[in-house]
């Protein structure tokens, strides 16, 4: 029997899902981060070994008990604070705010690694190839930073250029399969994160390509050329380098191309009506690849960002779970450029701070449940909303009556 | 069952969707409630259904008052909904979806599909439904869905069954099945709310008639009113059917199909050898039962759908094997059958969703970026001119009525420059203020001098529209008749026997 056509189109419950965790709703997101260190403070709590001896003896100090709880959570997410936006026990200004510069040079690379993943999610791809293409972008950036011989600035942005590019070739790889074979994108990205993880350990032992001159087995670089290096940007006292100002062009840039430019708007409709797209005269096909190949110049640039400003010679670690952070910095930010830089700006904060929280006696892995957590609270969209009692998204109903009633009139 | 709404006053903050509305249903009666979208008919069934609590005002089943705090009470008290989107599992048999939720069982406790079957059958032969129990419902035509999800209330002993929009997505064969169904229930005593706004089946089916406007019951018509005196009061105002028309005057051939075959996504020929040609100035409308290859023939003018083998020349340019957006440039408009799949973005503000294809040239975009002010002052001129009733130009469009998303897709596709417009079932959906627009524009674009092709399910469309009609029987053109055809000749040409 022939099928009707005319079944009314409708959402499955799994895609309406999938598009309100992508959708990003600031409300949702605010309200998971505060459950994230909520939840992450009773674990500080209840694993501290003073907090657990003032409680057993609870009866005999009730003030002292509820007391050390308050300083437990107090101490640990005070060193995160002073570990990541201003130590507050710092001699001089500049010890002071060097949290802060340390925060904004990690954020760096989450940013832009997380605004490629997010491009792709407002394409409706769900992108998680951020590693493997930040790997290839690396070894790109390491070998004309190592193997090359070019002046200052020229020699970085050139290694910068060609880390974009090598990872865009590896996002376009995976446009290709989807629009010319209809592979899926998760399977292909997490595919291809093997092969290029393989393939960076590979040529880092390869001394025809970036093995280091005098290396042993272990698989590591030369430390990449002064020439180019990303240079310091608030001078020797800092880290900060200049990574910095390409995630901040990389911010607008993606503003831009998203809120702005035709491509943005091309990208947009196809991620919500791939259909209605192909109708208005979009080849649906080749905005995958597109996507896919800026998507992952996005990342390529965080790959710069590592293999340009380290002090010694490189090694696979480098990598340092970016690409995975990407995803959860996107999601966070609801795909958007200031909510990624936001995500990306908090989740540099957990990296920067989570060395004085150990200093602090806190378990720094109390950060890692955090942020597994507002992960967690973000992709159940369901549970936040049961914990808050948050209406349900969709046009409220009164608007959709005061507008129908507009219409009747 | 005799149900009764009395009083009933629902208000959502300061606007009140059902303001002190009264409603009869005798036991065996077809009742119809008839109004535009928006008039509060879906409140009023939400309450009836115990979806929502009415401010004031009561129910009374057999003069009795009841209170429903759910659908679950509702139900147990015998109404029954049907609504307008099926709520069927396309992997599950007819069975298997009529006992979801009080399956019988087995002494063990697994399902007893026999006494499923059994149901199924019982109850389609008592009503002469012809449904086949171990049919899955994925295979099933949308009539055949419908049924079985009427067959799912009786299955629960509704006495009361409320039919939302329910001819919305039949074919006419289907719909009259439908009301050969409604008529049968009602004689073995079920009592029926016919929800709709075709005034057409409201004459043929209903007893009685209630028309509700803006939250109020404006009138209890007699079934035998006329159509534009039931259309007069929904809307409020005089309302003319009847689309006024100068005679065609004919130019050039803009469009010109020759020996056009197309296959579906199973190749199934389903266009076979169609040809032919519409003038500048004329509407042809293509009539047909759905799925005689309408859909297929229009998807592949505008490049959507491959083109097996034959020709389109688009104002003198051969397109067959052009991108649509090669298609649209050579001066052709789209407007989709199915809105919400290909001709909206839900998402899109009504400013982005009027420049959808606009979005590679002029007047749109300024070399690679949008260009907003000319963007904005496009979007207010369009709302103005083709009267899109929306708060703002930013307003999403999945937030609109029905009938302000078509005049969205409407005005996009004639708001530029046109040679040939092409629209599938230009008002499916629409209400009856939006389709007397809608029409008005498209005989609007037709005096300009643009070829129409107009393909509709829907005589009364087709009628209103054609200076020709084609009609189209299992993908080949039955024949091109003149629009004065009668309706009984073009019912039998649209089940394929030839003038």
């Amino acid at each position: 029997m022939k099928k009707n056509k005319d079944v009314a189109v409708k959402e499955s419950s799994s895609e309406s899902v999938l598009k309100e965790i992508m959708s990003g709703d600031p409300v949702r997101i605010s309200l998971s981060i505060l459950l994230g260190f909520i939840i992450g403070a009773i674990f500080m709590v209840v694993f501290d070994s003073g907090v657990v001896k003032s409680w057993s003896n609870f009866g005999a100090d009730p003030n002292y008990a509820l007391s050390s709880v308050w300083w437990t959570i107090q101490d640990g997410y005070g060193a995160l604070f002073s570990g990541s936006i201003y130590n507050l026990n710092a001699d001089n200004f500049i010890d002071g705010i060097r949290p802060l510069t340390e925060t904004l040079r990690f954020a760096a690379p989450l940013v832009m690694a997380g605004l490629g993943v997010a491009l792709t999610f407002r394409v409706g791809l769900f992108n998680i190839g951020a590693t493997g293409q930040i790997m290839v972008g690396l070894a790109g950036a390491t070998f004309v930073s190592t193997r090359m011989e070019l002046p200052p600035v020229i020699h970085m942005l050139l290694a910068t250029v060609v880390a974009v590019l090598c990872a865009s070739v590896w996002g376009i790889i995976v446009g290709i399969l989807k629009a010319r074979f209809g592979a899926h994108e998760v399977i292909v990205t997490i595919m291809l994160n093997y092969v290029a993880a393989s393939l960076f350990t590979y040529f880092l032992r390869e001394p025809s390509l970036l093995l280091e001159a005098n290396g042993g087995g272990t698989p590591k670089s030369d430390r990449p050329a002064d020439t180019a290096m990303l240079g310091s940007l608030l001078g020797p006292e800092f880290k900060l380098h200049y990574g910095l100002i390409f995630a901040v062009l990389a911010v607008v840039g993606y503003w831009w191309l998203m809120e702005r430019s035709t491509f943005g708007f091309r990208f947009r409709m196809v991620g919500h009506n791939a259909s209605a797209a192909r109708a208005a005269g979009i080849k649906v096909e080749n905005t995958f690849i597109w996507a896919l190949a800026i998507s992952a110049g996005f990342a390529g640039l965080a790959a710069a960002n590592q293999a340009l400003s380290i002090q010694g010679g490189l090694t696979t670690s480098i990598e340092a779970g970016i690409g995975f952070d990407a995803i959860t910095v996107a999601l966070l930010g609801g795909s958007r450029a200031g909510g990624v830089a936001m995500a990306g700006l908090l989740f540099g904060a957990f990296k920067a701070g989570a060395s004085s929280m150990q200093v602090a006696g806190v378990s720094p892995e109390v950060l890692g449940v955090v942020k597994a957590l507002i992960v967690l609270f973000i992709a159940a969209p369901p549970i936040i909303r049961a914990i808050y009692r948050l209406p349900k998204p969709g046009p409220k109903m009164i608007d959709v009556m005061k507008k129908t009633a507009k219409v009747a009139k | 069952m005799k149900l009764e709404l009395r009083n009933i006053t629902k208000k959502f903050g300061t606007l009140v969707a059902n303001d002190n509305i009264s409603l009869v249903l005798k036991p065996g009666e077809i009742h119809s409630l008839l109004g535009e979208n928006g008039a509060g008919k879906s409140t009023l069934m939400n309450v009836l259904y115990g979806l929502l609590q009415p401010d004031s005002g009561e129910i009374l089943l057999d003069d009795k008052a009841v209170k429903f705090n759910g659908p679950g009470d509702a139900m147990a008290a015998g109404i029954g909904m049907v609504h307008q989107h099926f709520m069927l599992i396309p992997v599950f048999t007819v069975a298997e979806n009529v006992v979801l939720g009080h399956e019988p069982t087995s002494k063990l406790g697994a399902l007893d599909v026999g006494a499923a079957r059994k149901l199924v059958l019982e109850i389609s032969d008592r009503f002469g439904f012809q449904i086949d129990p171990d049919a899955k419902i994925q295979d099933l035509p949308v009539g055949a869905q419908q049924r079985v999800e009427i067959i799912k209330a009786l299955a629960r002993n509704a006495k009361i069954l409320v039919l939302d929009e329910p001819t919305a997505v039949l074919t006419p064969q289907e719909t009259d099945e439908l009301m050969e169904i409604m008529r049968g229930l009602a004689k073995s005593g079920t009592s029926i709310i016919f929800i709709t706004h075709k005034l057409r089946e409201v004459q043929q089916v209903a007893d009685s008639i209630t028309v509700i406007r803006q939250g109020k019951v404006v009138a209890s018509p007699s079934p035998k009113a006329s159509a534009s005196e039931l259309a007069s009061l929904m809307v409020g105002r005089e309302v003319d059917l009847d689309v006024k028309r100068k005679p065609a005057k004919l130019g050039g051939e803009s469009l010109v199909i020759q020996d056009l075959t197309v296959l579906d996504d199973r190749n199934h020929q389903m266009v076979d050898g169609v040809s032919f040609k519409v003038q500048d100035g004329e509407v042809l409308a293509i009539a047909g039962v759905q799925g005689n290859g309408q859909t297929e023939l229009a998807e592949a003018i505008l490049g959507i759908r491959k083109v097996h083998s034959g020709s389109i020349v688009v104002s003198n340019k051969d397109v067959t094997k052009s991108t649509v957006r090669e298609v649209l440039e050579a001066g052709l408009g789209y407007i989709p059958e199915d809105r919400k799949k290909d001709g909206l973005v839900g998402d899109f503000s009504i400013a982005e969703n009027l420049m959808l294809d606009g979005s590679f040239t002029k007047p749109f975009a300024k070399g690679i970026q949008i260009d907003f002010p000319k963007r904005d002052e496009i979007a207010e001129d369009l709302i103005e001119r083709f009267d899109i009733r929306t708060p703002s130009a930013e307003t999403l469009a999945k937030q609109l009525s029905g009938g302000n998303q078509q005049k969205v897709v409407v005005a996009r596709e004639l708001g530029r420059d046109l040679k040939v417009l092409v629209a599938s079932q230009p008002t499916r959906g629409v209400d009856v203020g939006s389709i007397e627009f809608i029409h008005e524009q498209i005989i609007a674009a037709r005096d300009a001098g643009k070829a129409v092709l107009i393909i509709s399910t829907e005589l009364d469309e087709v009628l209103a529209l054609a200076d020709r009609i084609a009609v189209m029987y299992r993908g080949k053109i039955v024949g091109i008749v003149d629009a004065k055809t009668s309706r009984e000749k073009l019912g039998k040409m649209m089940a394929g026997i030839a003038a």
